[in-house]
């Protein structure tokens, strides 16, 4: 089955990258989290909760948002053939963090809701009505041929119909996130999902932790 | 109350909410605010982190959360006396 990354989408180092072209890019002096927020903005998405999130869900999330833009894929393929696969290497350690530092005081049940990597595929999958396979791996770094073969063999084993997948990674204001839309459809218009061109898209994201 | 929907906004992070577009009697929950489950344990956070109130059952809640003012009754009732 040839599959193809429909369209992909680079967030790290202050800048975005949409199919190649820059979509937007900030001062390097603004923190990360007013960097999601001035992305959030920029997307023009109306999603109020998107302020709850944490920073690893709001990274996925606009990620997401913007792969996504334009699409209703749950309509396209049906709810439950469209699925998410993440990995990084820190897991929801930020969050954790965080939750720890209020654990002193009042635990704050608003950051203990983000205490698993995998909240982040969630929010993605009440956004965008996706119902299907999911999973969030966790891993040393980067595995392009891991990828490929999980997110494949969910196509091969008609799972799924539709993946946003790739590597989402929010660690205390530094952040990478390198998000790939994977569907069976063949032409010259679209790069194949294969290893080569998962790590060739994410390289551009160089210069990151874990890069 | 306009301290305590300044106090709600914080708590429960509302960007887009101005203290003005809470009404005193708009519902917080489901078809007023659109707060969930979570911003329910947060304002019972609230409670005790501003107030020093804790609130004797879960159930409660529902009554004491309808509103801001239903909120605002509550503290003023149960606020814990300074001398």
């Amino acid at each position: 089955m040839l599959l193809s990354i429909t369209s992909y989408c680079v967030i790290a180092d202050h800048s975005v990258i949409l199919n190649g072209e820059k979509w937007h890019s900030a001062e390097s002096t603004l923190s990360a989290p007013d960097f999601l927020t001035a992305l959030y903005k920029r997307s023009g998405a109306e999603y109020p909760k998107f302020y709850k999130m944490d920073q690893l869900a709001q990274l996925g999330f606009m990620a997401a948002e913007l792969v996504l833009q334009g699409r209703n894929v749950s309509e396209e393929y049906g709810a439950s053939a469209a699925g998410i696969v993440f990995c990084n290497s820190n897991a929801s350690l930020d969050a954790d963090l965080r939750y720890f530092e209020s654990v002193k005081n009042i635990p704050s049940p608003a950051q203990f809701v983000y205490t698993l990597p995998n909240i982040v595929i969630g929010e993605i999958s009440i956004r965008h009505r996706l119902k299907g396979e999911n999973a969030f791996f966790v891993q040393e770094s980067f595995d392009p041929s891991f990828l490929e073969f999980y997110v494949a063999d969910l196509f091969k084993r008609e799972r799924l119909k539709v993946c946003v997948c790739g590597w989402v990674e929010y660690l205390e204001g530094k952040y990478k996130a390198v998000i790939y839309l994977v569907e069976s459809k063949p032409g010259n218009r679209y790069l194949q999902f294969d290893i080569k061109n998962i790590h060739q898209i994410y390289e551009t994201a160089n210069g990151e932790i874990n890069g | 109350m306009a301290d305590l929907k300044k106090q709600i906004i914080e708590q429960l992070n509302l960007k887009d909410v101005k203290p003005e577009d809470i009404g005193d009697d708009q519902p917080l929950f489901v078809e007023g605010l659109g707060l969930d489950s979570i911003d329910a344990l947060e304002l019972i956070v609230l409670l005790q982190q501003e107030y020093k109130i804790k609130l004797a059952n879960a159930e409660e809640g529902q009554s004491v959360f309808r509103s801001v003012r239903t909120m605002a009754q509550y503290i003023t009732e149960h606020q814990p006396k300074t001398v």
